[in-house]
């Protein structure tokens, strides 16, 4: 192949890859930008009720398109982020949001990454104060200044 | 270094940890997944058409007053046909009320359906669009709510109606719910 065929392929892929995900999203036309950029923000933070890991912006679910209607009409009716994320959370639960609050169901999820970095910090200063306890001997030394003269 | 060569048993023991615990996972029903949505709070409001046509339409104000079951259904879906019979029973039985909410569903197709299988709801209202699905927090058909007398939901049931799941979860709630209403 040459360098150009692929290039053309990748092309391809990409427009392709494009075409679907613009298809997706329904044409709603908003008079203001700003009501536009929330409505994308907020779609993109809603999970989909139907599909366990998609947000309802990449989703082409019937579900989805509904949320994002009902999204779009809060918006219209001037609600505010919070109010709409409330109203939806309330009727499909914390699984809509892709950014769940802190409560005792997720309290898991929060922390995990925290004990995780903890859990690595303490196998890395075990592993550290190992090495300090390694003594060489003569002969070790002698070798590793050979070794070392070999640098350039 | 027997106490290192223990260690090297750890990621092991984790790997195999991890694959138990997300294997169990497949076993876990999906039905939970959204557990407390919209219990014990007020049946949203609505005022949509009929799919009888007389009245024209329906509002929130014709669903309150006495227990309810609101039964999500359409003639796409087919779990609601096969809760269809049992949804008759209960009301046969137990005289409660069942308000059906048409979902997304075509109105005719949907006549001939109640035509061809009976009847059993006091009414039925057409949620074209899935708008009152949304406010409901439906995710999909059939989905059934048991309401108070005072338009608050207390029970939802995702999936079908079964004799099983009347017995064991909803006819209690409907008890308990009617004992208390004066």
């Amino acid at each position: 192949m040459t360098g150009r065929t692929v290039l053309g392929i990748t092309a391809l892929c990409i427009a392709a890859t494009l075409a679907s995900a613009a298809s997706l999203v329904d044409a709603y036309d908003f008079d203001n930008p700003a009501l536009e950029a929330r409505y994308r923000t907020l779609i993109a933070e809603l999970r989909c009720p139907k599909c366990l890991n998609v947000n309802i912006a990449g989703s082409d679910a019937p579900i989805a398109s509904d949320l994002r209607r009902a999204v779009r009409r809060m918006l219209e009716e001037g609600r505010s982020d919070q109010e709409i994320l409330a109203h939806l959370q309330d009727r499909y639960g914390d699984f809509i949001l892709y950014n769940p609050p802190l409560s005792p169901a997720t309290v898991l999820l929060w922390a995990t990454p925290a004990i995780l970095v903890l859990v690595g910090l303490l196998v890395l200063r075990r592993l550290g104060s190992r090495r300090d306890a390694v003594e060489l001997t003569e002969d070790e030394r002698a070798r590793l200044d050979a070794l070392g003269a070999e640098d350039p | 270094m027997t106490r290192a060569r223990a260690l090297l048993i750890v990621p092991l023991a984790v790997f195999v940890g991890i694959v138990v615990l997300l294997y169990s996972g497949f076993g876990l029903g999906r039905a939970d997944l959204h557990p407390s949505a919209l219990i014990d709070k007020p049946f949203p409001d609505f005022e949509l058409p009929t799919l009888a046509g007389e009245p024209p339409r329906r509002s929130r104000d014709d669903l309150v007053g006495e227990v309810r079951l609101v039964n999500v259904w359409a003639t796409w879906c087919p779990t609601c046909a096969a809760e269809h019979d049992e949804l008759a029973r209960i009301t046969g039985e137990t005289g409660i009320g069942i308000v059906g909410v048409n979902y997304k569903d075509d109105p005719n197709a949907a006549r001939a359906w109640l035509a061809e299988r009976g009847d059993p709801y006091l009414f039925h209202i057409i949620d074209a669009r899935g708008d009152l699905g949304v406010d409901l927090g439906v995710y999909g058909a059939p989905e059934t709510f048991i309401v108070d007398a005072a338009g608050v939901i207390r029970f939802k049931q995702v999936g079908a109606v079964t004799a099983d799941t009347w017995r064991d979860s909803m006819a209690p709630v409907v008890a308990s719910l009617q004992a208390a209403a004066p």
